[in-house]
């Protein structure tokens, strides 16, 4: 009799414990949830309902948002359609700047962490270039549009110039910064192995700068999709800025609306993902 | 023939104008399988001795030879560990092992051999259960000991140590001194250690080299410590001979040459 209700009992606290416990971290998540996620929320809708008010009024120069999204509802739901040529749904419009912004930034981030690596290994390079770069760096992107126009002749590789160009100098500066900052002694191990320049730099001085790199390349993609609307609007084509170019001139005032909420949603999905990258890649090194 | 022979090293450092003799007519020789320290104030330059046998610094007058050839230049024949142990973060203790001997045993070991080798010297220093992780997932005993073994992997002919176990408390210092001996009774490599901890020095040295305070810093006197290995440290508490070395080195630094400017 005693054997069996203290066998009962573990039984009954094992089956009474499990249940329990599910709910428990469900909650807790839940709770973490929406401490997170209300407070955006209700400044959203305050927001949308003061625009809402602000602009309904009759005489107002912007539609508020619920005729946005009557106006635009074909743009809403069906960002996919192809009618060809450039009416094309969101989604293509933002594939095509997002494949601008990649080849440039891509190309960027080759060529700024090798210059960076010059710059910040060779004190004669970074006396010669910093104060071209320091100037260079000022120049607004759009004003590389017309020269670039000139040198290619054509709108695609221009604008490809341009995100290079914008997005190249914070690469460099920062790329040449972690080099500078790598520790005397991680130089000191390389020179007793004798590593060569080629491994000195794949080894020891890309994951020693990753950190700083990740900060150069974070500034540089927000710099490039600045870039990429405002260039697009100008040389024209499939692209966002280009659509909300187009759209301006039919009057479309709710599609360049519709079409804003998608360039900042994917400004900030590409800034966390560099971000993102940023953090695998820099595990160890960040906790140095 | 002597295994290693410092003769004569010198080194000034000019800056903003200025000479500033550090090191004037260091001599030392070492023999093969002999464990030497270097033990003085601190600021007399016996990292820079060290740094010049590793090649990281270069002598303004004499030179350093190892088997009669000069040294120039770092290499993996003079492997150093650090004070502060010089581990990639983000490599682990594995991986930074492996560097080591992936460069130095490239095309002298196949793949299997090196892994061997790799395995092998982390067994040495007791760190095989820690292989996977990171540098900064490890305390810094542990640490220390995966410099020791990325530098012993490297088969040096002489291993440097610069203050290998300075920034360790005292039990983890001497658990490491231990290993250490044992290592050393096994291998036989030269040693060069350098200590500011006279226990430390005469506990694991068959000479002290005690160094004069800089500017111009030299060898002040050389110690022999004449005790029987394998030494044991509880052993070596009453031993004559042991407190004799001890209170000699002792004398050298605090009434001898005592660190002068230590009241500025």
């Amino acid at each position: 009799m005693a054997n069996t209700s203290t066998i009962a009992a573990p039984v009954v606290t094992v089956k009474a414990s499990k249940p329990k416990r599910a709910p428990l971290v469900t909650r807790s998540t839940l709770n973490t949830i929406a401490k997170n996620l209300i407070p955006p929320v209700v400044v959203l809708i305050a927001f949308l309902v003061i625009w809402e008010l602000l602009c309904s009024r009759p005489g107002a120069g912007l539609p508020p948002p619920s005729r946005v999204v009557t106006e635009a509802w074909d743009l809403i739901v069906d960002p996919f359609y192809d009618n060809g040529g450039t009416d094309k749904g969101l989604f293509w419009h933002i594939l095509a700047s997002i494949q601008r912004v990649a080849l440039g930034f891509a190309l960027a981030t080759v060529m700024g962490i090798l210059v960076g690596t010059l710059i910040g290994q060779s004190e004669w390079a970074m006396r010669g270039l910093d104060p071209i770069f320091q100037v260079l760096r000022t120049i607004p992107p759009l004003a590389w549009l017309p020269l670039s126009l000139a040198a290619f002749r054509d709108g695609q590789p221009s604008a490809i110039f341009v995100i290079f160009i914008t997005s190249i100098w914070p690469i460099i500066i920062n790329t040449a910064v972690g080099i500078r900052n790598i520790p005397q002694d991680y130089r000191n191990v390389s020179a007793v192995l004798r590593l060569n320049p080629l491994e000195f730099f794949a080894k020891i001085m890309l994951p020693s700068a990753a950190p700083y790199i990740f900060t150069g390349l974070r500034i540089g993609v927000g710099l490039s999709w600045l870039a990429i609307v405002a260039a697009e609007m100008l040389i024209g084509g499939v692209g966002i800025g280009f659509f909300i170019w187009d759209a301006w001139n039919s009057s479309h005032i709710s599609e360049i609306i519709v079409a804003l909420v998608y360039v900042g949603l994917i400004g900030f999905v590409l800034d966390r993902f560099v971000a993102f990258v940023g953090t695998l890649v820099t595990r160890g090194t960040a906790t140095a | 023939m002597t295994y290693l022979s410092i003769e004569n090293v010198g080194i000034s450092f000019t800056r903003a104008g200025r000479t500033n003799e550090v090191l004037r007519d260091v001599s030392v020789k070492i023999e093969k399988g002999e464990f030497v320290s270097l033990i003085g104030h601190s600021g007399c330059g016996k990292s820079t001795v060290l740094n010049i046998v590793a090649g990281l610094l270069k002598a303004s007058t004499g030179g350093v030879l190892l088997e009669e050839k000069e040294v120039n230049s770092p290499g993996p024949d003079r492997a150093v560990v650090f004070q502060n142990h010089s581990l990639l973060p983000w490599l682990t203790v594995r991986e930074n092992v492996a560097l080591a001997v992936d460069k130095v045993f490239k095309g002298k070991k196949s793949k299997a051999e090196r892994n061997a080798w790799i395995d092998h010297n982390l067994s040495l220093v007791n760190m095989t259960h820690a292989a996977d992780r990171r540098p900064s997932e490890i305390s810094g005993g542990m640490k220390q000991r995966v410099g020791i073994a990325r530098a012993l992997a490297m088969e040096p002919k002489v291993l440097l140590l610069d203050e290998p176990f300075g920034a360790l408390d005292a039990l983890t210092r001497a658990h490491l001194q231990d290993s250490l001996m044992d290592i050393h009774a096994r291998l036989k490599n030269a040693v060069i250690m350098i200590t500011h901890d006279v226990d430390e020095a005469v506990l694991l040295s068959d000479r002290i080299v005690m160094m004069t305070n800089g500017p111009s810093a030299t060898v002040g006197e050389i110690l022999t410590v004449d005790l029987a290995r394998p030494r044991r440290r509880l052993d070596l508490v009453e031993d004559p001979t042991y407190t004799h070395a001890r209170a000699a080195v002792l004398e050298f630094l605090y009434a001898r040459h005592a660190k002068p400017a230590m009241a500025a």
